[in-house]
């Protein structure tokens, strides 16, 4: 499909990035009082549906499932939204491999609506035949299930996972026509290791660990990175600092919620010029991670209301928006 | 038939003036209205404003008729007696209608993409059309230019 071919698409997301929340929305929500003041704002602003309850899980998976309804609706081909799937596919891979080598039932922690669904992938590591699943996740699931079955080292199965779904990513990115695919697919990998790195260090991870969980990308150096880590916080700052993330160094000298923050701004920033672009499929990847990003701003906000945390405190943790 | 090759150039440049002006044309609006439904479909109340986005790469199809009727005009073929043309004459009309003929073709194609950006605008802020309509008209002067080469040129060829 060429660029052309998404021009009714583009147009119909940006009238609907008008209904996306800004920062002074955010502040409006942050301002309600108590967490079912925050509800009915955002019911009042639309989210969810006349019969959705009061219960802001409803609320947010009804919205996420409008986002991807939008999107199926606009584009013919999804095939160029798998590289956001991944995170999914693969958490429900991990779960898989849990679920049957320790025999228990936990179907409520499977994502659905994805592709391979949560079914497939729990059939497939059910009868351990893993060629049925895509090539992409194939070897790192025979891999994670071995290891899990005769070691029963959950980090450890978590890691190859969590490594095949960096790998998965990275090399969607790569192969990406649209530049904010490619752009994403850097920036997340590069922001996972970053993060990978820094709990390494907290934890007193070793050398072959962290090789073994940071996946390659352009922008890193991840045996670099690795080596930072195993001389502490300041080294990994230092590392970070003559590189495309030193601001990400900055927010981890601040603390860690603040470079929580700043891996999620990250990928705000990537997409952000998509916002004047009006062809390609890039502004409709932009919206659909725009979107993401919204819930899980709102997300924080009930979190912190309903813990009653201040709101200096919930501002803090809140992310870029898009628009 | 040498005698007649003259006429047949002549015809040949008000079927190009009106054949790439009009593609150009077809292709610009009919981009400009995809981003135009688009709008539409989320906000009914934007048609009007991005109905008028969406038409104006359709000049250019008007420019390329126009002159391609002066042409027919001056070849006579359009009084149903055509005149007598010899070569050099014939290529000089076909020369003076390719400014608006090519001219036209890229112009349309892409004050079409540029009203697709303006429309754009329209959906996120409606009372910046004026703003807004200024870029695509901006190609406009382009066309209007070849128009003018177009038409003083085949004027100017004594028939």
């Amino acid at each position: 499909m060429s660029d052309l071919q998404y021009t009714y698409a583009v147009a119909r997301i940006r009238s609907k990035e008008l209904s996306l929340f800004s920062a002074a929305t955010i502040e409006q929500l942050l301002a309600r009082k108590t967490y079912e003041n925050c509800l009915q704002f955002l019911q009042e602003k639309g989210w969810g549906d006349s019969d959705t309850p009061m219960d802001a899980e409803k609320i947010l998976t009804r919205e996420r499932e409008k986002t991807w309804e939008d999107i199926r609706e606009l584009v013919p081909d999804m095939s160029v939204f798998g590289i956001l799937d991944y995170p999914n596919v693969f958490h429900n891979l991990k779960a898989a491999i849990k679920e049957v080598c320790t025999e228990g039932n936990t179907s409520n922690i499977f994502y659905k609506d994805t592709n391979p669904s949560a079914e497939e992938i729990l059939e497939a590591v059910k009868s351990r035949d893993f060629g049925s699943l895509p090539e992409y996740m194939a070897g790192a699931a025979a891999e994670a299930f071995e290891t899990l079955l005769h070691t029963r080292d959950g980090q450890l199965c978590d890691v190859i996972v969590d490594r095949a779904a960096l790998d998965a990513i990275y090399q969607a990115g790569r192969a990406a026509k649209d530049e904010v695919i490619r752009h994403y697919a850097e920036s997340a990998v590069a922001v996972a290791d970053i993060k990978i790195a820094v709990r390494s260090q907290k934890t007193a991870k070793s050398l072959e660990f962290m090789k073994r969980a940071l996946a390659p990308c352009d922008s890193l150096s991840v045996d670099a990175l690795a080596h930072a880590a195993l001389g502490g916080p300041e080294a990994i700052r230092d590392y970070l600092a003559g590189t495309d993330y030193a601001e990400g160094a900055e927010a981890l000298a601040v603390s860690p919620s603040a470079f929580e923050r700043w891996c999620d701004n990250r990928i705000i920033y990537t997409i952000r010029p998509q916002k004047y672009n009006s062809f390609s499929v890039g502004p409709i990847v932009a919206y659909a991670l725009a979107r993401e990003n919204e819930i899980k701003t709102v997300r924080i906000i009930l979190s912190g209301k309903l813990n009653g945390l201040s709101d200096d405190s919930i501002r803090e943790r809140v992310r870029e928006m898009y628009v | 038939m040498l005698g007649q090759l003259g006429g047949v150039y002549a015809l040949l440049g008000a079927a190009v003036a009106a054949l790439l002006a009009g593609i150009g044309s077809a292709v610009g609006v009919a981009i400009a209205g995809q981003a135009a439904a688009g709008v539409v479909t989320e906000d009914p109340a934007k048609f009007s404003k991005v109905l008028i986005l969406q038409l104006l790469p359709g000049t250019q199809g008007i420019y390329g008729l126009l002159v391609a009727f002066v042409t027919l005009s001056k070849t006579g073929l359009l009084g149903g007696s055509m005149a007598a043309i010899d070569v050099p004459t014939g290529l000089m009309i076909l020369a003076a209608c390719l400014p608006i003929g090519i001219v036209g073709l890229i112009s349309a194609v892409n004050q079409g993409k540029t009203s697709v950006a303006s429309i754009g605008i329209v959906a996120k802020k409606p009372e910046q059309f004026g703003k807004a309509m200024l870029f695509p008209a901006m190609v406009e002067t382009y066309a209007i230019l070849a128009l003018l080469v177009s038409i003083l040129a085949v004027n100017s060829i004594p028939v």
